[in-house]
């Protein structure tokens, strides 16, 4: 119950007239930004962050909240039009959605994609509701020794389950664990791998590292290839779907986000293998058969959809309880809140309270915004698809520099921004993913911390590590979900992680 | 099932990336050892790269092997002209603005080289779009959002 009042003011916070602009204003940059091909939701919010820098704290988490949802949909309109999922979890969406669309269900297509994602986000935005607090009593039992077990859990997952082998991942996820060490420590004050730069004395910022990576990396990948990226599809027949269509479309979007949800919720969850599961439970259900692979079918799409969008809103129990990012998207929005002032975790809910549920709440109006907006926006979305590659990318690598610019705006920030671009580029070329290296920076210097602390507490003795119960049992699953894929040696789905 | 090819048949990308992962490594090692130790029992800040740095050797080494073990993997063939053109289009734009030349004029040389990269032949036209679209974002981020963006004489104008 205390949930349920906490909620409420939260939304009276959120529900004013200039709040509800911030939101509009975040979905409709978000979708803008996260239609392009190429660039997915991590990109987007690092993209963006910059925009919302000078809002009060509430403020910039309601836009946060617009462009998050925003992006996110943006993505599954590109994943369906152009058949180039911007992410691994649009993939199993643009397997059906792009067959619809060929054969003129673009309308429909994109309908059960955009109310999936809304009856998905709503569910699992109230999932979050009564999830998050429990979860903050469990958080508090929790030592600094355990926090680092789910650290260590949180890198194996994210690196072994992006790219095609767990050595590519673990080798993307080292260089940025050793990114992380950049900058003063914490604890002595001293600067660690600076050269005597004093450009280097704050680190390297999570959202320069992402922006380089992903969307410069992808338009230095994209001009080298000097290839058509798949042709768009034009939007013919109906927009709106029929009778027959909700019929079919609302128990693949209720089943999307059971499976989406509790694995996004879990600290090594992730959006690929919900959206997966989803795609297979659906064509294994359908009593459309016939239509799988050939004319696509509507199910294809809601289901994917649905737990696509419920498993990012999962990955939002650990990051705000715990401060855990499990995705890079979570790992933008943590560097994000941090920009803010605000450290998610078990003290956020105690010391910020009002915010945080400021913050649910704002994901609850940003997904419904999202409905009424970009329903009947979709044509403008499409039209933005039809720029010419060479001035989207060209605008792409624009805002890349102004994000940078408006948040440092030195010479050293630009630069890293292009190294990190080239390193991008050829990580990407060369297939090592790219998102555990943006996860390592990130919660890289968290463990890091954690790890001393419990030492310290230990006066240095290492077994503290494994004395406490939970440590060791989350442990036992990071080793376990280390040695599988080497055992098994189980195909992945995710090609691109970006 | 063994796949040992020719020498030029086998993964050289792997192995050069290893070979670079015991050099990052080999920094970390001895930036670590070069730091002052300040802290009487637990552990400084030298344990942290130490462990990274094992890290990076072991996956080094690995990597190396898989690289002589298994054939080249397939990289698609790379127009690597316009990946020099849009890097030195991004390194004007940095010079620019570290010389305080300006954000609009910076961005400008940014979208017309990036056009041209990707096969674009127009570059007046583009330098005129690439014009106004800095100025117009210029206009928006940094009334409207209050950011402070470089301003150099021409964004002097508008106050």
């Amino acid at each position: 119950m205390d949930s349920f009042l906490a909620l409420m003011s939260g939304f009276a916070a959120a529900l004013t007239p200039a709040k509800l602009m911030y939101a509009s204003m975040g979905v409709l940059l978000g979708t803008a930004v996260g239609v392009l091909p190429g660039i997915g939701p991590a990109v987007t919010v690092a993209l963006l962050l910059p925009v919302t820098f000078k809002l009060d704290p509430s403020g910039s988490l309601i836009m946060f909240a617009g462009i998050y949802y925003g992006a996110m949909y943006g993505g599954s309109t590109t994943a369906i039009l152009i058949n180039t999922p911007g992410e691994s979890a649009s993939m199993a969406t643009s397997l059906e959605g792009s067959l619809m669309a060929k054969s003129g269900r673009a309308g429909p297509a994109l309908a059960t994609s955009a109310i999936g994602s809304f009856v998905a986000g709503t569910i699992a935005t109230a999932g979050i509701a009564f999830l998050a607090p429990w979860m903050v009593k469990l958080a508090v039992m929790f030592g600094p020794e355990d926090y680092f077990a789910l650290m260590v859990l949180a890198f194996i997952t994210v690196s072994a389950t992006f790219g095609d082998s767990p050595l590519r991942g673990l080798i993307s996820l080292f260089l940025g664990l050793a990114l992380g060490l950049v900058g003063i420590d914490k604890l002595t004050g001293q600067s660690r791998l600076t050269f005597g730069l004093p450009e280097l004395l704050d680190g390297v910022e999570v959202t320069t590292l992402a922006v380089g990576l992903f969307a410069i990396g992808e338009a230095l990948h994209v001009a080298s290839q000097k290839r058509d990226e798949g042709s768009l599809l034009t939007l013919t027949g109906s927009l709106w779907m029929t009778k027959e269509d909700w019929k079919r479309s609302w128990m693949p979007w209720i089943r999307g986000t059971l499976f989406g949800f509790p694995i996004g919720a879990l600290p090594a969850g992730g959006a690929e293998i919900p959206t997966f599961l989803s795609y297979s439970t659906e064509k294994r259900l359908s009593k459309h058969p016939e239509e799988w692979g050939t004319t696509g079918a509507i199910e294809g799409v809601a289901g994917p959809e649905a737990a696509n969008n419920a498993s990012v809103a999962g990955t939002l129990v650990p990051l705000l309880s715990l401060g855990l990012p499990t995705s890079a998207t979570a790992a933008i929005l943590l560097a994000g809140f941090q920009q803010f002032g605000l450290n998610p975790g078990p003290l956020l809910f105690a010391e910020n309270a009002g915010l945080v549920w400021t913050l649910i709440a704002s994901l609850f109006i940003a997904n419904v915004m999202l409905v009424i907006l970009n329903l009947p926006l979709v044509g403008l979305w499409v039209q933005l698809l039809k720029i010419p590659t060479p001035w989207l990318y060209a605008g792409i690598l624009m805002f890349a520099a102004m994000g940078s610019i408006a948040t440092k705006g030195s010479v050293a920030e630009l630069l890293m921004l292009m190294v990190f671009g080239f390193l991008g580029f050829m990580m990407r070329r060369h297939d090592y993913p790219v998102a555990p290296m943006v996860v390592g920076l990130i919660l890289g210097p968290m463990a890091e911390s954690q790890l001393r602390r419990a030492l310290q507490i230990s006066i240095g003795d290492p077994m503290v590590l494994v004395q406490s119960p939970i440590a060791v049992t989350i442990l036992a699953i990071a080793a376990v979900a280390l040695i599988a894929p080497f055992v098994t040696n189980t195909k992945k789905f995710a090609q691109d992680e970006d | 099932m063994s796949n040992h090819g020719t020498a030029a048949a086998r993964d050289r990308a792997s192995v050069i990336v290893g070979v670079l992962l015991l050099l990052l490594a080999a920094i970390l090692w001895y930036d670590a050892v070069n730091l002052g130790r300040t802290v009487a029992y637990g552990i400084g800040p030298d344990m942290m790269p130490k462990v990274i740095g094992v890290g990076l050797s072991v996956l080094g080494i690995l990597s190396i092997i898989s690289g002589l073990r298994n054939p080249a993997r397939e990289t698609e063939p790379a127009d690597w002209r316009a990946v020099v053109i849009i890097l030195g289009g991004f390194l004007a734009l940095t010079v620019m603005i570290g010389l305080n030349v300006g954000f609009i004029p910076a961005m400008t040389v940014l979208f017309a080289v990036t056009s041209f990269a990707f096969g674009r032949r127009a570059l007046l036209a583009d330098v005129a779009i690439g014009f106004v679209l800095a100025t117009l974002t210029y206009l928006l981020f940094s009334k409207l959002l209050a950011l402070s963006l470089p301003r150099g004489p021409l964004e002097q104008i508008f106050g």
